[in-house]
Protein backbone atom coordinates (compact mmCIF):
# COMPACT_ATOMS: atom_id res chain seq x y z
CA UNK A 1 0.00 0.00 0.00
CA UNK A 2 2.29 2.43 0.92
CA UNK A 3 4.75 1.83 -2.55
CA UNK A 4 0.99 2.78 -4.25
CA UNK A 5 1.16 6.03 -2.02
CA UNK A 6 4.43 6.84 -2.84
CA UNK A 7 4.00 6.27 -6.83
CA UNK A 8 0.78 8.70 -6.56
CA UNK A 9 2.41 11.29 -4.68
CA UNK A 10 5.41 10.95 -7.35
CA UNK A 11 3.79 11.19 -10.15
CA UNK A 12 1.40 14.44 -8.68
CA UNK A 13 5.29 16.43 -8.14
CA UNK A 14 5.95 15.06 -11.64
CA UNK A 15 2.67 15.94 -13.09
CA UNK A 16 2.56 19.14 -11.67
CA UNK A 17 6.59 19.87 -12.48
CA UNK A 18 5.54 18.95 -16.25
CA UNK A 19 2.26 21.39 -15.90
CA UNK A 20 4.18 24.42 -14.72
CA UNK A 21 6.66 23.73 -17.52
CA UNK A 22 3.88 23.66 -19.73
CA UNK A 23 2.60 27.04 -18.45
CA UNK A 24 5.40 29.01 -17.98
CA UNK A 25 5.45 31.99 -20.45
CA UNK A 26 8.76 32.66 -22.92
CA UNK A 27 9.95 35.53 -21.52
CA UNK A 28 9.71 39.17 -23.77
CA UNK A 29 6.78 37.79 -25.85
CA UNK A 30 4.88 41.19 -26.72
CA UNK A 31 2.48 41.47 -24.04
CA UNK A 32 1.66 45.17 -25.29
CA UNK A 33 0.68 43.89 -28.46
CA UNK A 34 -1.73 41.08 -26.70
CA UNK A 35 -2.90 43.07 -23.66
CA UNK A 36 -6.53 44.87 -23.83
CA UNK A 37 -5.88 48.82 -23.24
CA UNK A 38 -7.21 50.12 -19.66
CA UNK A 39 -9.77 52.43 -21.29
CA UNK A 40 -12.39 51.36 -23.76
CA UNK A 41 -14.03 53.92 -26.15
CA UNK A 42 -16.75 53.34 -28.62
CA UNK A 43 -16.47 55.52 -31.63
CA UNK A 44 -19.67 54.43 -33.16
CA UNK A 45 -17.38 51.49 -35.04
CA UNK A 46 -19.49 48.13 -35.51
CA UNK A 47 -17.09 45.80 -38.27
CA UNK A 48 -16.59 45.70 -41.25
CA UNK A 49 -19.13 44.75 -43.78
CA UNK A 50 -19.38 42.70 -47.51
CA UNK A 51 -22.72 43.24 -49.37
CA UNK A 52 -24.90 45.01 -50.55
CA UNK A 53 -26.76 47.21 -47.38
CA UNK A 54 -30.16 46.12 -49.02
CA UNK A 55 -29.06 42.43 -48.49
CA UNK A 56 -32.42 41.08 -46.66
CA UNK A 57 -30.58 39.17 -43.95
CA UNK A 58 -27.31 40.29 -42.14
CA UNK A 59 -24.38 37.18 -40.91
CA UNK A 60 -22.42 38.84 -37.91
CA UNK A 61 -19.62 36.89 -37.19
CA UNK A 62 -17.25 37.01 -34.09
CA UNK A 63 -14.09 35.51 -35.24
CA UNK A 64 -10.53 35.68 -34.00
CA UNK A 65 -7.05 35.98 -36.32
CA UNK A 66 -5.69 33.13 -34.44
CA UNK A 67 -7.99 30.38 -34.17
CA UNK A 68 -7.61 28.07 -36.25
CA UNK A 69 -11.12 27.20 -36.95
CA UNK A 70 -12.08 30.17 -37.96
CA UNK A 71 -8.70 30.20 -40.57
CA UNK A 72 -10.59 26.89 -41.75
CA UNK A 73 -13.61 28.55 -42.35
CA UNK A 74 -12.63 31.68 -44.02
CA UNK A 75 -10.50 30.02 -46.36
CA UNK A 76 -13.03 27.14 -47.48
CA UNK A 77 -16.18 27.93 -46.43
CA UNK A 78 -16.34 32.05 -47.22
CA UNK A 79 -15.46 31.95 -50.70
CA UNK A 80 -18.33 29.75 -51.70
CA UNK A 81 -20.50 31.72 -49.16
CA UNK A 82 -19.22 34.73 -50.89
CA UNK A 83 -20.08 33.79 -54.36
CA UNK A 84 -23.37 32.36 -53.49
CA UNK A 85 -25.06 34.63 -50.89
CA UNK A 86 -22.98 37.94 -50.75
CA UNK A 87 -22.40 38.52 -54.76
CA UNK A 88 -25.67 37.75 -55.27
CA UNK A 89 -27.33 40.41 -52.61
CA UNK A 90 -29.15 38.01 -50.59
CA UNK A 91 -26.93 38.41 -47.36
CA UNK A 92 -24.38 41.17 -45.64
CA UNK A 93 -21.34 40.02 -43.81
CA UNK A 94 -20.59 41.50 -40.27
CA UNK A 95 -16.48 41.00 -39.04
CA UNK A 96 -16.65 41.69 -35.06
CA UNK A 97 -13.62 40.69 -33.53
CA UNK A 98 -12.91 38.60 -30.65
CA UNK A 99 -9.80 37.90 -29.55
CA UNK A 100 -9.49 35.24 -27.51
CA UNK A 101 -7.31 35.54 -23.98
CA UNK A 102 -5.50 32.04 -24.66
CA UNK A 103 -3.89 33.95 -28.26
CA UNK A 104 -0.35 35.45 -27.74
CA UNK A 105 -0.86 37.88 -31.09
CA UNK A 106 -4.91 37.99 -31.85
CA UNK A 107 -5.14 41.30 -30.51
CA UNK A 108 -2.03 42.45 -32.33
CA UNK A 109 -3.60 40.60 -35.97
CA UNK A 110 -7.00 42.48 -35.30
CA UNK A 111 -4.84 45.65 -35.33
CA UNK A 112 -3.46 44.80 -38.29
CA UNK A 113 -6.29 44.06 -40.02
CA UNK A 114 -8.18 47.61 -38.53
CA UNK A 115 -4.79 49.84 -39.69
CA UNK A 116 -5.48 47.57 -43.23
CA UNK A 117 -9.16 48.60 -42.50
CA UNK A 118 -8.42 52.28 -42.47
CA UNK A 119 -6.95 52.55 -45.95
CA UNK A 120 -9.32 50.64 -47.53
CA UNK A 121 -8.14 47.13 -47.28
CA UNK A 122 -9.28 45.61 -44.24
CA UNK A 123 -11.11 42.28 -46.39
CA UNK A 124 -7.80 42.06 -48.12
CA UNK A 125 -5.98 41.63 -45.13
CA UNK A 126 -8.02 39.60 -43.35
CA UNK A 127 -7.83 37.37 -46.17
CA UNK A 128 -3.88 37.57 -45.81
CA UNK A 129 -3.89 36.63 -42.01
CA UNK A 130 -6.62 34.02 -42.41
CA UNK A 131 -5.20 32.07 -45.81
CA UNK A 132 -1.48 32.12 -44.75
CA UNK A 133 -2.29 30.99 -41.31
CA UNK A 134 0.83 29.17 -40.17
CA UNK A 135 2.08 32.66 -38.76
CA UNK A 136 -0.24 31.35 -36.06
CA UNK A 137 1.28 28.02 -35.34
CA UNK A 138 4.97 29.35 -34.61
CA UNK A 139 5.10 31.04 -31.74
CA UNK A 140 7.19 33.82 -33.21
CA UNK A 141 6.70 37.77 -32.85
CA UNK A 142 4.87 38.30 -37.11
CA UNK A 143 5.20 41.52 -36.54
CA UNK A 144 7.60 41.36 -39.71
CA UNK A 145 4.86 38.84 -41.41
CA UNK A 146 2.32 40.95 -41.12
CA UNK A 147 4.06 43.78 -42.32
CA UNK A 148 4.61 41.60 -45.56
CA UNK A 149 0.25 40.80 -45.64
CA UNK A 150 0.19 44.25 -45.85
CA UNK A 151 2.22 44.97 -48.55
CA UNK A 152 0.46 42.08 -50.20
CA UNK A 153 -3.34 43.33 -49.43
CA UNK A 154 -1.89 46.65 -51.36
CA UNK A 155 -1.37 49.07 -47.98
CA UNK A 156 0.86 51.72 -47.74
CA UNK A 157 3.19 50.44 -45.55
CA UNK A 158 4.71 53.78 -44.12
CA UNK A 159 1.16 54.52 -43.00
CA UNK A 160 0.60 50.80 -41.47
CA UNK A 161 3.41 51.25 -39.52
CA UNK A 162 2.41 54.81 -37.90
CA UNK A 163 -0.91 53.29 -37.41
CA UNK A 164 0.49 49.92 -35.92
CA UNK A 165 2.77 52.15 -33.65
CA UNK A 166 -0.21 54.28 -32.43
CA UNK A 167 -2.35 51.31 -30.97
CA UNK A 168 -5.03 53.33 -31.74
CA UNK A 169 -7.62 50.71 -32.58
CA UNK A 170 -6.83 48.81 -29.60
CA UNK A 171 -9.68 50.41 -27.72
CA UNK A 172 -12.18 49.49 -30.60
CA UNK A 173 -10.96 45.82 -30.40
CA UNK A 174 -11.57 45.66 -26.77
CA UNK A 175 -15.68 47.24 -27.36
CA UNK A 176 -15.81 44.43 -30.13
CA UNK A 177 -14.76 41.84 -27.61
CA UNK A 178 -17.12 43.09 -24.72
CA UNK A 179 -19.52 43.39 -27.40
CA UNK A 180 -19.20 39.95 -28.15
CA UNK A 181 -18.65 38.77 -23.95
CA UNK A 182 -22.75 40.41 -23.48
CA UNK A 183 -23.78 38.35 -26.62
CA UNK A 184 -22.59 35.61 -24.59
CA UNK A 185 -20.23 34.47 -27.33
CA UNK A 186 -17.81 31.93 -26.11
CA UNK A 187 -15.82 30.80 -28.56
CA UNK A 188 -14.96 31.46 -31.87
CA UNK A 189 -15.92 31.67 -34.78
CA UNK A 190 -19.63 32.20 -33.42
CA UNK A 191 -22.24 33.83 -35.77
CA UNK A 192 -25.36 35.67 -35.39
CA UNK A 193 -28.34 35.96 -38.32
CA UNK A 194 -30.08 39.08 -38.57
CA UNK A 195 -29.56 39.52 -34.91
CA UNK A 196 -29.80 35.68 -33.87
CA UNK A 197 -27.37 33.02 -32.64
CA UNK A 198 -26.69 30.18 -34.95
CA UNK A 199 -26.28 27.10 -33.19
CA UNK A 200 -25.06 24.25 -35.20
CA UNK A 201 -22.97 21.02 -35.05
CA UNK A 202 -21.48 22.24 -38.65
CA UNK A 203 -21.16 25.49 -40.24
CA UNK A 204 -20.74 24.99 -43.63
CA UNK A 205 -21.68 26.88 -46.39
CA UNK A 206 -24.67 24.68 -47.31
CA UNK A 207 -25.82 25.87 -43.52
CA UNK A 208 -25.95 29.21 -44.06
CA UNK A 209 -27.41 28.77 -47.59
CA UNK A 210 -30.28 27.13 -46.27
CA UNK A 211 -30.60 29.40 -43.38
CA UNK A 212 -30.36 32.66 -45.62
CA UNK A 213 -32.70 31.26 -48.50
CA UNK A 214 -35.32 30.20 -45.89
CA UNK A 215 -35.08 33.96 -44.39
CA UNK A 216 -35.29 35.25 -47.92
CA UNK A 217 -38.52 33.33 -48.60
CA UNK A 218 -40.19 34.10 -45.50
CA UNK A 219 -40.06 38.12 -46.11
CA UNK A 220 -41.52 37.81 -49.69
CA UNK B 1 -7.71 -3.14 -4.37
CA UNK B 2 -5.55 -3.08 -7.08
CA UNK B 3 -7.74 -1.72 -9.86
CA UNK B 4 -8.95 0.71 -7.41
CA UNK B 5 -5.02 1.75 -7.41
CA UNK B 6 -5.24 1.42 -10.97
CA UNK B 7 -8.10 4.21 -11.18
CA UNK B 8 -6.37 6.73 -8.95
CA UNK B 9 -3.15 6.73 -10.67
CA UNK B 10 -4.84 6.93 -14.20
CA UNK B 11 -6.75 9.67 -12.56
CA UNK B 12 -4.24 11.61 -11.75
CA UNK B 13 -2.97 11.68 -15.08
CA UNK B 14 -6.09 12.73 -16.73
CA UNK B 15 -6.40 15.25 -13.72
CA UNK B 16 -2.87 17.23 -15.52
CA UNK B 17 -4.39 16.86 -19.10
CA UNK B 18 -7.73 18.39 -18.27
CA UNK B 19 -5.94 20.98 -15.97
CA UNK B 20 -3.61 21.78 -18.50
CA UNK B 21 -6.05 22.32 -21.56
CA UNK B 22 -7.94 24.35 -19.21
CA UNK B 23 -5.50 26.55 -18.00
CA UNK B 24 -4.90 27.51 -21.73
CA UNK B 25 -8.83 27.81 -22.07
CA UNK B 26 -9.17 30.60 -19.56
CA UNK B 27 -6.10 32.10 -20.79
CA UNK B 28 -3.27 31.19 -18.28
CA UNK B 29 -1.02 28.51 -20.25
CA UNK B 30 -0.27 30.86 -23.33
CA UNK B 31 0.16 28.42 -26.57
CA UNK B 32 -0.73 24.64 -26.89
CA UNK B 33 2.16 22.95 -26.85
CA UNK B 34 0.51 20.25 -29.53
CA UNK B 35 2.71 20.03 -32.60
CA UNK B 36 0.28 20.69 -34.73
CA UNK B 37 -2.46 23.14 -35.00
CA UNK B 38 -4.95 20.37 -33.85
CA UNK B 39 -5.24 21.47 -30.17
CA UNK B 40 -5.96 25.12 -31.03
CA UNK B 41 -8.65 23.92 -33.73
CA UNK B 42 -10.29 21.88 -31.24
CA UNK B 43 -9.63 24.19 -28.11
CA UNK B 44 -11.05 27.41 -29.60
CA UNK B 45 -13.87 25.63 -31.57
CA UNK B 46 -17.76 26.55 -30.51
CA UNK B 47 -17.44 22.82 -29.13
CA UNK B 48 -14.57 23.26 -26.52
CA UNK B 49 -17.56 24.93 -24.45
CA UNK B 50 -20.39 22.99 -23.04
CA UNK B 51 -23.26 24.46 -21.03
CA UNK B 52 -21.08 27.92 -20.89
CA UNK B 53 -18.23 26.09 -19.69
CA UNK B 54 -15.31 24.66 -21.16
CA UNK B 55 -15.31 21.00 -21.67
CA UNK B 56 -11.93 20.80 -20.53
CA UNK B 57 -13.14 22.13 -16.62
CA UNK B 58 -15.20 19.27 -16.87
CA UNK B 59 -12.24 17.07 -17.15
CA UNK B 60 -11.00 18.60 -14.41
CA UNK B 61 -14.22 17.89 -11.71
CA UNK B 62 -14.34 14.30 -13.63
CA UNK B 63 -10.75 12.90 -12.69
CA UNK B 64 -10.88 14.65 -9.86
CA UNK B 65 -13.89 13.07 -8.47
CA UNK B 66 -12.75 9.66 -9.81
CA UNK B 67 -9.44 9.90 -8.02
CA UNK B 68 -11.65 11.17 -4.67
CA UNK B 69 -13.66 8.43 -4.63
CA UNK B 70 -10.91 5.77 -5.73
CA UNK B 71 -8.65 7.03 -2.80
CA UNK B 72 -12.03 6.67 -0.33
CA UNK B 73 -12.15 3.16 -1.86
CA UNK B 74 -8.83 2.65 -0.45
CA UNK B 75 -9.45 3.50 3.22
CA UNK B 76 -8.83 0.17 4.75
CA UNK B 77 -12.41 0.34 6.71
CA UNK B 78 -13.54 0.35 2.85
CA UNK B 79 -11.90 -2.03 1.40
CA UNK B 80 -14.35 -4.78 1.35
CA UNK B 81 -17.36 -2.66 0.33
CA UNK B 82 -18.15 -3.29 -3.13
CA UNK B 83 -19.96 0.50 -3.41
CA UNK B 84 -17.12 2.41 -4.12
CA UNK B 85 -16.51 0.23 -7.20
CA UNK B 86 -19.97 0.29 -8.41
CA UNK B 87 -19.44 4.56 -7.87
CA UNK B 88 -16.35 4.13 -10.08
CA UNK B 89 -18.27 2.55 -12.49
CA UNK B 90 -20.97 4.33 -13.10
CA UNK B 91 -18.23 7.58 -12.94
CA UNK B 92 -16.16 6.05 -15.44
CA UNK B 93 -18.76 5.09 -18.12
CA UNK B 94 -20.12 8.53 -17.78
CA UNK B 95 -16.93 9.84 -18.43
CA UNK B 96 -16.25 6.98 -21.44
CA UNK B 97 -19.59 8.39 -22.89
CA UNK B 98 -18.24 11.76 -22.95
CA UNK B 99 -15.47 11.15 -24.08
CA UNK B 100 -16.91 9.32 -27.25
CA UNK B 101 -18.74 11.98 -28.13
CA UNK B 102 -15.95 14.63 -28.16
CA UNK B 103 -13.81 12.06 -30.08
CA UNK B 104 -16.52 11.99 -32.92
CA UNK B 105 -17.02 15.77 -32.69
CA UNK B 106 -13.41 15.92 -33.25
CA UNK B 107 -13.24 13.27 -36.06
CA UNK B 108 -16.25 14.06 -37.43
CA UNK B 109 -17.36 17.56 -37.15
CA UNK B 110 -14.60 20.03 -36.02
CA UNK B 111 -12.29 17.67 -38.81
CA UNK B 112 -9.28 17.96 -36.52
CA UNK B 113 -7.24 15.60 -33.96
CA UNK B 114 -5.79 17.44 -30.16
CA UNK B 115 -3.33 15.44 -28.94
CA UNK B 116 -3.78 15.92 -25.44
CA UNK B 117 -7.88 15.17 -26.03
CA UNK B 118 -6.17 11.81 -27.17
CA UNK B 119 -4.58 11.32 -24.17
CA UNK B 120 -7.91 11.96 -22.59
CA UNK B 121 -9.53 9.69 -24.28
CA UNK B 122 -6.79 7.21 -23.85
CA UNK B 123 -6.58 7.92 -19.91
CA UNK B 124 -10.84 7.44 -19.65
CA UNK B 125 -10.96 4.62 -21.63
CA UNK B 126 -8.31 2.64 -19.49
CA UNK B 127 -10.05 3.56 -16.48
CA UNK B 128 -13.59 3.00 -17.75
CA UNK B 129 -11.79 -0.78 -18.67
CA UNK B 130 -10.53 -1.05 -15.24
CA UNK B 131 -13.95 -0.17 -13.60
CA UNK B 132 -15.85 -2.54 -15.56
CA UNK B 133 -13.84 -5.72 -15.32
CA UNK B 134 -13.96 -4.57 -11.42
CA UNK B 135 -17.07 -4.40 -10.99
CA UNK B 136 -18.34 -7.83 -13.27
CA UNK B 137 -15.35 -9.73 -10.48
CA UNK B 138 -16.91 -8.06 -7.61
CA UNK B 139 -20.77 -8.00 -8.73
CA UNK B 140 -20.86 -10.75 -10.96
CA UNK B 141 -22.48 -8.35 -13.59
CA UNK B 142 -22.52 -9.94 -17.40
CA UNK B 143 -20.95 -12.91 -16.11
CA UNK B 144 -24.56 -14.89 -16.39
CA UNK B 145 -26.04 -17.27 -13.52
Amino acid sequence: MSRFYLALGGLAVAGAVVLFLLIRQPAGAARAARDAPVAVVDDDFRGYTLGSDAAPVEVTEYSDFECPFCASFAAVQMPTIKQQLIATGKARWRYRDFPLPSHQYSRFAAHAAQCAGEQGKFWEMHDQLFYNHSWAQTGKNPAGLFRDFARAAGVDPARYDACMDSGRYAARIEFSRQEGDQRLVDGTPTFFVNGERLRSTSYGSDVFKHIVDSLAARRK
Amino acid sequence: MRHRQAIALLALVGFFVALYLWFYKIGLAGELKCGTGGCETVQTSPWAQLLGVPVAFYGVVGYAVLLAVALVGLQPSRLGRRGPTLVLAGLATAGFALTLWLTYLELFVIHAICRWCVGSALVMTGIWGVAVHALKREWGVGSGP
